[in-house]
């Protein structure tokens, strides 16, 4: 059993007892505890399920490479799934729950799968799922998606905030073991500016745990001199508990710092996430042990030989009384000494080495230690917990010599140097056959904008394994990061080892019944012979093997099992490692949450909403907002005991009648001005904008260079040089850029500037018969009578006491003004004119009355008769389309035969016999079908309305040939499969004379 | 005029760090060629400031100044009473000289940020180097505030001046606020 031992533990501080709960029951642990160490310190050794045959699972790891102890942290808002108890530190009120298990850990329906695991081998769910083929669907995908998933999904809203954080650095370093420190120290000594954060709690990383002297001191204080060091120095950034999750283009570098994870106290953002920009980058992330693959390898209470030292030293925990050492190689024999040390027993070291260790078999057989060389585990005997190994010949079949009782093994494979953030931007790896390990290639490292490396490797992730060399190796990565010259660097031992035995199966010639119960990927249960079987159906690339199997899919992303699993198969398919390759790695190097991506965009942050000056007395007065872009636009003004729909058509009935208010602030507004802005303009729109004199406005139409109509407004020529150009309220920013992209990049020798004064100005349609009078109310300097102020002319001057400029158009048909002013100014205009409207009946009016208008009108709509298929030519608009200029944008593509061809649908107005509305998005049906057996088309309705004026339905489409069949009657589709018949007609239902506006 | 008002009408929150509406300040957006002396000269005259190099502000006397923006352009600060005069009369004053002047002061909110640790509430939002060696008085950064287009620069010790669109100004309050509260990071030395 695993439990506390009487002394020890460097992290824990028994002094400080916590309380948390696991599956309802109350533990204890100490600060400075993880889950891990805390659980099994109370004897927790089972403490999950694997993901395809509910094998019952303890912790294997004691680092960021755990597969198997993945829980439910906290509840409510604060629940999280799939969380790493060797990363979660306990405090005070933690709970946790086991997870992908019913009905309990202990005992779960999901194990009978172990039973059928002969018949669930590797690519299972694709041979038996795809046959009969409809069956996938509707029978097998929802009954896989139910017993598929580890954790379950929260169900709450994150009670927790998050925030960003941009920084930039010359160097910096990830990791905070003695390399990373090492590397920091010596870069800091450039005096650049040095950030270093290290994933976890604590600083040192290995070796701390594993003892031995720097520059003369035990490790543990060398690292507390370091960082104390580091923290004081103005140009050094130290961060615990941030982890380097990704390395991206340029140096950019995303670091997740864990900043309430650990505490009862939830106040304040959860996580931070580091936006970093380093120049040079070192990588310092150590190594990764490997697993040994025996049978039984998956039982709880076999571990990584290092994590077993890591839970006696760190936490004063202990797997069990007998610990079997299992390895290939000598640094495995530690953590035998290391139990030793502790009072525990050790009953043997199994060495598949014939030859056996370096000096340090020495010391293990002065402290007693049997050592067996050339043997393997056969099998591990227990179920739910170790009870003891069979031991075998490494070079055999697993015939058994004997069994040792044991309640614990301590496997190592070899190690490998943890590449993921060198390979994140495409840092190369070569194969180093005397270490039996990739390693990172400093020649292939990856490389920014000049050419140059921006990364560079320290320590462990070098593939530097003994200390001394790790100092050596982390110095000269500090420095040349830094980009300064020097020599020198903390002095350890290099202790002798014997060479390491590449054992990728134990033993060697194990037969199918062992290999089928030797794990490489523990969370998603592949096993030697899934690899072994995908090599033999044909799956020869490392990626298809991976997607087949699924090895390395599983939350850990195959830090444990990818190395393993990749020489399985090269094994299989009797090619060499290096030519098998590994699979890629992708950030992040463990999951982030999603709430640290988002940052503050949450709540009242999550969007910008932008709000004109009169927001806020529109929302006071019954405003139904639309959402117009990022803009908010009054839809209607909703009067108590009205629906909206009766509040749009009072609002119509009162513009018609006597006069309403809209606010068009949103509307773009782009100054344009130069000698050459006139040609300009004149290429941008379809018509001739250059002839257009000072004092009048024009309407414009805007087309890309396929000929298709893009925006469409109201331009106005401001003095001899200078017109203003006013877009729909979506295409203000599109457009501004689209006329900077001509000049900047096109026409960059044209005398052009544009301003976006799209904000500058609040402005007010003031539209009905009332208008005039409304506006002469307020008194000014302007005469804005008919004769003085015609139809498509402006002014400027004093209305009231208002800086304004006045423009004589029409959208709805009604005499019309649209007033602008400076938008700090808006909201007194706003609230003048309605005081001073009250005497003529003035009503606000929103984005839908205003939509109706014009289509009673028979005005096109930018995104309503448009949607980037349509032509001017389409809308009837030949008139826009200006026959004296040589050229504009748009101008060859209309040109083109399908483009010119009379058998386009063209914009008609539609009238339905019975007056109802015909529906939104329907299509004029056609007689037959096609291909496809989807009934035949020509033509569909592109604005559709109950007009209030009218009493009746109207509507504009696109039909086949339209303005060719006036008076014809078609058929509009409805959504019961019925149709509705409706009259061709001219698209202009009010006032097609133009004489009420025209006053 | 009384019935001219800022965005915020002077909101502003009081903590560690602190966020204010700032008020109605004159702004002229300007865009010419800087290599041409005419429009140097007229920054000069109608501001009293030299044109500033990339990525600086040349300040002058009562809150006058120029930011730089772009290769051409410039961002004129003025008494906002006057900016609309002044836009004006600096348009007839280029005369032939190809320049564009106008008057941006109610296109824009502004915002100061002040307290100890007010350039890491700002580098938790906008993707600037707020290092002090890095970011000092005299410069401009023209860039972005979460999810919207923003300018800003040291006014005084521990406070910056913030730009941003007059229709996003709730937003950008929000997102200094919630910054501000969220309290230090510690990294700026």
């Amino acid at each position: 059993m695993s439990t506390r031992l009487a002394s020890g533990g460097r992290l824990v501080n028994r002094g400080a007892p916590v309380e948390f709960t696991f599956n309802g029951k109350r533990l204890r642990g100490y600060e400075g505890d993880t889950l891990a160490s805390a659980l099994l310190a109370n004897d927790q050794m089972l403490m999950g399920r694997s993901f395809k045959y509910h094998r019952p699972r303890g912790v294997v790891a004691s680092g960021a490479e755990e597969p198997n102890a993945l829980f439910n942290l906290n509840e409510g808002g604060r629940f999280e799934p799939n969380q790493r108890a060797t990363l979660q530190e306990v405090y005070a009120g933690l709970t946790a729950t086991s997870q992908n298990h019913w009905p309990s850990l202990e005992f779960d329906v999901g194990a009978i799968n172990q039973a059928f695991a002969r018949f669930l081998p590797a690519g299972f769910y694709y041979k038996m799922f795809i046959h009969p083929r409809p069956f996938w669907k509707h029978v097998y995908e929802p009954f896989i998606r139910q017993s598929a998933g580890l954790g379950k999904a929260p169900v709450e809203r994150d009670a927790d905030t998050y925030e960003h954080f941009h920084f930039y650095c010359d160097v910096l370093v990830i990791g905070g073991g003695v390399a990373g420190l090492t590397a920091a120290l010596e870069a800091a000594k450039s005096g650049k500016r040095v950030m270093i954060m290290e994933q976890t709690a604590h600083w040192g990383g290995r070796a701390v745990v594993d003892g031995g002297d720097i520059d003369g001191m035990p490790a543990a204080d060398w690292v507390d001199a370091a960082v104390a060091k580091l923290s004081d120095m103005p140009n050094v950034t130290v961060r615990a508990r941030c982890m380097g999750a990704g390395v991206y283009d340029h140096g950019y570098v995303l670091g997740y710092e864990r900043l309430t994870d650990h505490t009862s106290d939830k106040s304040g953002p959860r996580h931070r996430l580091w936006r970093v920009r380093a120049a040079q980058i070192v990588t310092a992330g150590g190594a990764i042990e490997r697993p040994l693959s025996f049978a039984g390898n998956d039982r709880p209470g076999v571990l990584l030989a290092s994590a077993v030292r890591d839970y006696v030293v760190n936490y004063g925990v202990s797997l069990g009384d007998r610990t079997v050492v299992v390895t290939n190689n000598d640094d495995a024999y530690r953590t035998a000494l290391a139990l030793k040390a502790a009072g525990l027993a050790v009953p043997a070291i199994i060495d598949a080495r014939a030859s056996g260790a370096g000096p340090i078999a020495g010391e293990a057989e002065k402290a007693g230690i049997r050592i067996l060389k050339g043997k393997a585990i056969a099998s591990v005997k227990g179920k739910s917990r170790v009870t003891g190994v069979e031991v075998c010949l490494q070079a055999g079949e697993g015939a058994v010599i004997e069994t040792i009782a044991c309640d614990c093994v301590a496997m190592s494979g070899g190690w490998s140097p943890i590449v993921h953030l060198w390979s994140h931007c495409g840092g190369k790896l070569t194969w180093d056959d005397d270490q039996v390990m990739f390693r990172p290639d400093p020649d292939r490292a990856p490389t920014g904008a000049d050419g140059k490396p921006f990364v560079v490797t320290a320590g462990a992730a070098s593939g530097a394994l003994t200390m001394g060399a790790v100092l050596r190796d982390a110095a000269e990565a500090g420095r040349r990061a830094a980009g300064i010259t020097g020599t020198g660097a903390p002095v350890a031992a290099d202790p002798a080892e014997a060479a390491i035995k590449p054992v990728w199966m134990m033993p060697q010639g194990a037969g199918v019944k062992l290999r089928s119960k030797a794990w490489l990927d523990f969370q998603n249960d592949v096993k030697v012979s899934d690899v072994q079987l995908a090599a033999r159906e044909g799956f020869e690339s490392v990626e298809h093997t991976k997607r087949y199997t699924t090895l390395g899919m599983a939350t850990d992303q195959g830090k444990l099992s990818n190395i393993n699993g990749l020489a399985i198969l090269s094994q299989a398919l009797d090619d060499a490692i290096p030519n098998v390759g590994t699979t890629t790695f992708r950030p992040p190097y463990t999951p982030i949450s999603l709430g640290s991506i988002a940052g503050e965009a949450r709540d009242a942050s999550f969007q910008p909403i932008q709000k004109t000056p009169m927001h806020d007395w529109h929302d006071a007065n019954g405003a139904d907002w639309e959402p117009v872009g990022h803009w908010r636009r009054p839809y209607a003004f909703v009067r108590a005991g009205e629906t909206v729909h009766d509040a749009v058509n009072r609002e119509i009935v009162n513009a018609r009648q006597n006069v309403g208010m809209l606010d068009a602030s949103t509307l773009g507004k782009i100054l344009v001005k130069g000698p050459d802005a006139g040609k300009f303009l004149d290429m941008l729109y379809t018509n001739m904008m250059s002839t257009l004199p000072v004092g009048k406005c024009r309407y414009g139409l805007m087309c890309n260079e396929n000929g298709f109509l893009m925006d469409d407004g109201v331009v106005v020529r401001l003095s001899e040089d200078s017109w203003l150009c006013h877009t729909t309220t979506g295409g203000a920013s599109r457009i501004h850029a689209w006329m900077e992209d001509w000049l900047q990049c096109e026409w960059w020798d044209w005398n052009v500037y544009t301003a976006n004064l799209t904000e500058q100005y609040a402005q007010v349609v003031v539209a009905g018969p009332n208008a005039r009078k409304l506006l002469t109310a307020l008194g000014g300097d302007m005469d804005l009578s008919a004769e003085a102020l015609p139809f498509m002319q402006w002014t400027e001057g004093k209305l009231g006491e208002f800086d304004a400029r006045v423009y004589r158009i029409s959208f709805s048909g009604e005499l019309s003004f649209e007033v602008a002013v400076p938008a700090s100014q808006g909201m007194a205009l706003w609230t003048a004119l309605i005081e001073a409207g009250q005497d003529h009946g003035v009503q606000p009016y929103g984005t839908e009355a205003m939509h109706i208008m014009r289509a009673e009108k028979g005005f096109i709509m930018i995104g309503d008769e448009t949607d980037g298929t349509v032509i001017p030519q389409d809308l009837n608009l030949h008139w826009a389309l200006s026959k004296k200029k040589t050229d504009y944008l748009g101008k060859r593509a209309h040109e083109r035969s399908f483009m010119a061809s009379a058998d386009r649908w063209k914009l008609v107005g539609a009238e339905t016999l019975d007056g109802s509305v015909i529906p939104d998005g329907s299509y004029v049906v056609a007689t037959g079908v096609n291909a496809n057996g989807q009934r035949n088309v020509q033509g569909r309705v592109t604005s559709t309305y109950f007009s209030p004026t009218l009493g009746k339905g109207i509507a504009m489409a696109l039909v086949h040939r339209g303005p060719d069949r006036m008076g014809e009657v078609i058929e509009f589709n409805k959504e019961d499969g019925t149709t509705v018949q409706a009259r061709i007609v001219d698209p202009v239902f009010y006032d097609k004379a133009g004489e009420k506006a025209n006053v | 005029m009384s019935n001219v008002v800022s965005a915020l009408s002077g909101k502003a929150y009081t903590g560690d760090v602190s966020v204010k509406d700032a008020g109605l300040h004159g702004m002229i957006t300007l865009r010419g060629d800087f290599m041409d002396e005419n429009v140097g000269a007229a920054v000069q005259h109608f501001v009293g400031v030299d044109l500033p190099d990339a990525l600086q502000a040349s300040v002058g006397e009562d809150g006058r100044a120029a930011l730089w923006m772009s290769p051409d352009e410039v961002l004129l600060l003025v008494p906002y009473e006057q900016a609309a005069t002044l836009a004006t009369e600096m348009t007839q004053a280029f005369g032939d000289t190809h320049a564009l002047a106008a008057n941006v002061s109610d296109a824009r909110a502004v915002f100061e940020l002040s307290g100890p640790f007010a350039a890491e509430v700002l580098a938790k939002v906008a993707p600037i180097d707020m290092a002090s060696s890095a970011f000092m008085p005299g410069m401009v950064r023209r860039t972005r505030i979460a999810q919207v287009p923003a300018a800003f620069w040291i006014s005084g010790e521990d406070t910056f001046t913030i730009v941003c669109f007059r229709s996003v100004a709730d937003y950008v309050f929000e997102v200094l606020e919630t910054s501000a509260k969220a309290g230090a990071v510690g990294a700026l030395k």
